[in-house]
């Protein structure tokens, strides 16, 4: 029996869960995939929002300015990188001009500091790569970028360093409640149970409500597809560059991201499931409105491509409350952008402010809130590095060429919270694969390392779980 | 600890690195170190177990293992010391090599000349906007040939191959013999990639289609790849709406080309070239930085491993007369590429090193009947004529050392269609 069950590895459900063991008390994280930050965590912008775009007086204006103060200590706390480059908003006319002027209000009625209109030469200043249609711009120096699937990963691993429990694999089928006690049972038959629930499942927050017998809200996906651009043109911006936002949405975004990369887009598409996959006409229109934004984007060095889905919900603000129609039910839904920046201040909320009031919390002197960040070698001093290589020398083979990870951070991945075992998980914590070849030289590598840490078959290695292994049996 | 100082520092152990070592070696250069970052030298060449290396340098048919064997004996029997698993992670321009392996973790070695020697890199799948999901299934040809051929593990059953430069072709083939099912390779160009011999061998003799100007617009499968949409495509490499063509597969093969791994070159300021996406070099293989030499496929896609010998060999012997005579000064004339000339190398030619230049090149598309010329100022340095060139195959023309003597301005290659 758990006294709290988080449903939802995404960054929601991995900070609410490291927030609870601040407390004392058993506490599990039920994932559907086989690893967590598998859905919108894993594929959005990853920016930390200033806080200028939500209507003030909103749960997305209030957590956005807070969570954007909190977010510094926090990933720093959680060894996850972050950096605060400043965001811009482009304008092309005098009508984006007025846009601007009434977002820099509506931000510093949201509290949102040092918000100024830029004119063309002084953002050429400090972005010479803008597009020539650009006449004017709002900096916003508070904003920043940041990992969304490290910072999941970070929180859900910490929160298991410090006793959560993590079930993956966990797709919640049903939900019973007899008296105080919350009976979940998943799809193939795995049973936990709970005193408290909170509902963090993203996409499917909607549904695992209804299971428990609330259907107060609708959650509706939006896909966003994405190009990204090799480390080598990382320098093609520094600011998070936005177009001036239209009643359809924030528009598409050109950024660096804090691994240096540059990241393109997204689209914004409403779409019946959760279905992640790219479309022509969607990278050709990314393409085309970053070809406004900016000059000379270096296209020819893209290196990937993919799309997210992010749950929005009916009521166009994010749903933090206790459930009014079943007791012991937390809802946080519907949390689209700035879900991520809101993150560390939606989890205090909900342990402080609602989990408080149906469970007594009394401190745990034991929770240690620092984490060794998975992909860290490349950051060392030479000094450290021998030291480490001399203690184990798997740090001194370098397994992934493009974005130097050694052997050493994957059979650490491996074993660390919350534990890789897949290729695409050893990616999202090492980085191994995530370059420029994009894993062509060191995926066979990186297969036969899972293998012999997990001590099973090369042909049971699998991309992202059953049913995407890799190999379908040996040669002839 | 090894030593600190060498007079020659190699950058790879692949068939380009072992033949630049042994070159500045027997030219009289015995200080030398090849650092590689594999378990064992010789390069790609150990997973290409098909044959046809070596016809050119050796009038033998050899497997990629045996060609690599050739130079691999011979470094050891000169005793030349070679470092496995061991990763450059950067050089500066005075020379000092900072490397990572097991053994002796991070350290420096200095040289007073480098070689570099790194090879290529496949371009991958991500690099195409291909639409659709990504799913377990996709491979670059490599990897599927270190599965199959090092590992001795399938990647699938049921293949489809966009792109036909060499490692797509062999794949076919090597896919096929393993028991798949290929059923289709799709080329955007309305010509192969590949060399004439492996369309012959590898596709057409095992009745495998091979559609010109088609490419993959979708891939479908959440969790496995479960097929693919190629379809037709324009001049401007456009999809035409329905041409579309549904294949069902669990694997799709990308065998879209080489990128020369520039990395650690770019890394230390030396000079690229747009056009080969490797170093700025004189015929001898110096590049623009004193000292730094590059070959093989880091300076520029070879298609055949024979040419990567001879180059590398160059590059050893000048590695070694630069090691012994130190730095030169260069009297220096462009060499550029003209009409219908994909690229051409050595892209600097300086008129102060003695011998004919043989300069390689590219055309940029397929042609019959034509004549390659050399010009510098309106005279014809050298010309040939060629029944027929295609970008997959690599040639190249000699212009007599007397010709450059006399040059005295830009060298232009081009191409000339003959009526």
């Amino acid at each position: 029996m758990y006294d709290v069950v988080v449903i939802g590895g995404g960054v929601i459900g991995g900070t609410v869960l490291r927030e609870l063991t601040k407390y004392q008390g058993n506490f599990c994280l039920l994932e559907k995939n086989d690893d967590v930050a598998m859905g919108q965590s894993r594929a959005n912008s990853g920016i930390v929002h200033a806080g200028f775009d939500a209507v003030p007086g909103t749960n997305k204006a209030k957590f956005n300015v807070l969570g954007n103060k909190m977010m510094q200590s926090y990933a720093k706390e959680l060894g996850v990188k972050y950096i605060n480059n400043g965001s811009l908003v482009l304008g092309y006319d005098q009508e984006d001009r007025r846009t601007l002027l009434s977002l820099k209000e509506r931000g510093e009625k949201n509290g949102v500091p040092d918000l100024a209109i830029l004119e063309r030469e002084q953002v050429l200043e400090i972005e010479p790569n803008i597009g020539d249609e650009v006449i004017c711009a709002m900096i916003a120096p508070t904003g920043g970028i940041i990992c969304p699937y490290e910072l999941s990963i970070a929180a859900i691993g910490n929160a298991m360093d410090n006793g959560a429990h993590l079930k993956c694999n966990f797709c919640v089928d049903k939900i019973q409640k007899d008296g105080d006690v919350f009976t979940l049972t998943s799809k193939d038959g795995q049973v936990v149970q709970a005193k408290v629930i909170i509902n963090c499942a993203g996409y499917y927050s909607d549904q695992v409500s209804a299971l428990a017998g609330d259907e107060t809200f609708q959650v509706e996906g939006r896909k966003g597809e994405y190009i990204l651009l090799d480390r080598e043109s990382g320098d093609f911006v520094s600011h998070t560059l936005f177009i001036t936002p239209t009643p359809a949405g924030k528009g598409v975004l050109v950024t660096q991201t804090v691994d240096g990369n540059i990241l393109l887009g997204p689209t914004s598409v409403e779409v019946p499931t959760d279905d992640t996959s790219t479309t022509q006409e969607g990278l050709q229109s990314v393409i085309e409105k970053v070809n406004r934004m900016c000059k000379g984007v270096p296209h020819y060095n893209t290196i990937t491509s993919f799309a997210g889905v992010r749950a929005y919900c009916d009521r166009h603000d994010f749903i933090i409350e206790k459930s009014p129609k079943v007791q012991g039910l937390i809802n946080c839904a519907g949390i689209e952008s700035p879900g991520l920046t809101s993150a560390p201040a939606i989890a205090k909320y909900v342990v402080e402010q609602l989990v408080s009031t149906l469970f007594n919390l009394s401190p745990n002197a034991n929770f240690n809130g620092v984490r060794t960040p998975d992909n860290f070698f490349k950051n060392l001093s030479t000094e450290q590095k021998n030291q480490l290589i001399k203690k184990d020398d798997r740090y001194g083979k370098i397994v992934c060429r493009c974005e130097q990870v050694t052997e050493g951070e994957i059979v650490r991945a491996i074993h660390e919270n919350p534990p890789a075992r897949s290729l695409s998980a050893v990616k999202r914590r090492t980085r191994a694969g995530m370059g420029r070849c994009q894993s062509g030289f060191c995926q066979a590598t990186v297969l036969e390392i899972l293998a012999r840490e997990l001590g099973v078959s090369m042909e049971e290695i699998a991309l992202n779980g059953k049913g995407s292994e890799i190999l379908v049996g040996k040669t002839k | 600890m090894i030593d600190k100082s060498y007079d020659i520092v190699i950058i790879g152990g692949g068939p380009a690195g072992l033949a630049a070592a042994i070159s500045a070696f027997d030219n009289g250069v015995k200080n030398v170190l090849v650092l590689e970052r594999e378990q064992r030298t010789g390069g790609i060449l150990n997973q290409c177990i098909h044959n046809g290396f070596g016809l050119t340098r050796f009038k033998e048919s050899l497997s990629g293992p045996e060609y690599a064997y050739r130079f691999v004996k011979q470094v050891k029997d000169r005793k030349i010391p070679v470092l496995t698993q061991t990763t450059v992670l950067s050089i500066s321009q005075d020379k000092t090599i900072t490397a990572i392996n097991k053994e002796y973790g991070v350290f420096t070695v200095n040289a007073k000349a480098i070689v570099l020697a790194m090879g290529c890199r496949e371009r991958s799948k991500g690099a195409l906007n291909i639409a659709g999901t990504r799913p377990a299934g996709i491979f670059s040809a490599g990897t599927a040939q270190k599965y199959v051929n090092v590992k001795g593990y399938m990647p699938g059953r049921e293949v489809v191959i966009l792109g036909s430069g060499d490692i797509g072709l062999i794949m076919a083939r090597r896919m096929t013999l393993e028991g798949a099912k290929v059923k289709a390779v799709c080329e955007i160009m309305p010509y192969s990639g590949g060399l004439k011999r492996n369309i012959v061998q590898c596709l057409n003799d095992f009745d495998i289609p091979l559609y010109l100007s088609h490419t993959i617009t979708q891939i479908h499968g959440k969790d496995r790849v479960t097929g693919v949409t190629i379809s037709k495509v324009d001049q401007n490499k456009r999809p035409i709406p329905n041409t579309e063509i549904y294949f069902d597969c669990d694997t799709v093969l990308f065998s879209v080309g080489l990128i020369p791994e520039n990395e650690l070159t770019k890394g230390m300021g030396v000079p690229l070239s747009p056009r080969t996406k490797g170093a700025v070099v004189y015929q001898d293989r110096q590049t623009l930085v004193d000292g730094v030499f590059a070959c093989g496929n880091v300076l520029h896609v070879h298609d055949l491993v024979d040419f990567v010998s001879d180059e590398a060999e160059l590059a050893g012997l000048s590695a070694a007369n630069y090691v012994k005579n130190g730095a030169s000064v260069h009297d220096t004339i462009d060499c550029v590429n003209g009409k219908n000339i994909g690229y051409v190398l050595p892209q600097k030619i300086d008129k102060n090193l003695s011998g004919d230049v043989k300069l390689y090149f590219r055309v940029a598309n397929e042609f019959k009947n034509c004549k390659i010329v050399c010009e510098c100022n309106g005279q014809v340095l050298a010309q040939k004529k060629k029944p027929v060139v295609a970008p997959g195959e690599m040639e190249y023309l000699v212009i007599k050392e007397s010709e450059i003597k006399n040059a005295n301005g830009q060298i232009t290659l081009s191409l000339e269609e003959l009526l």
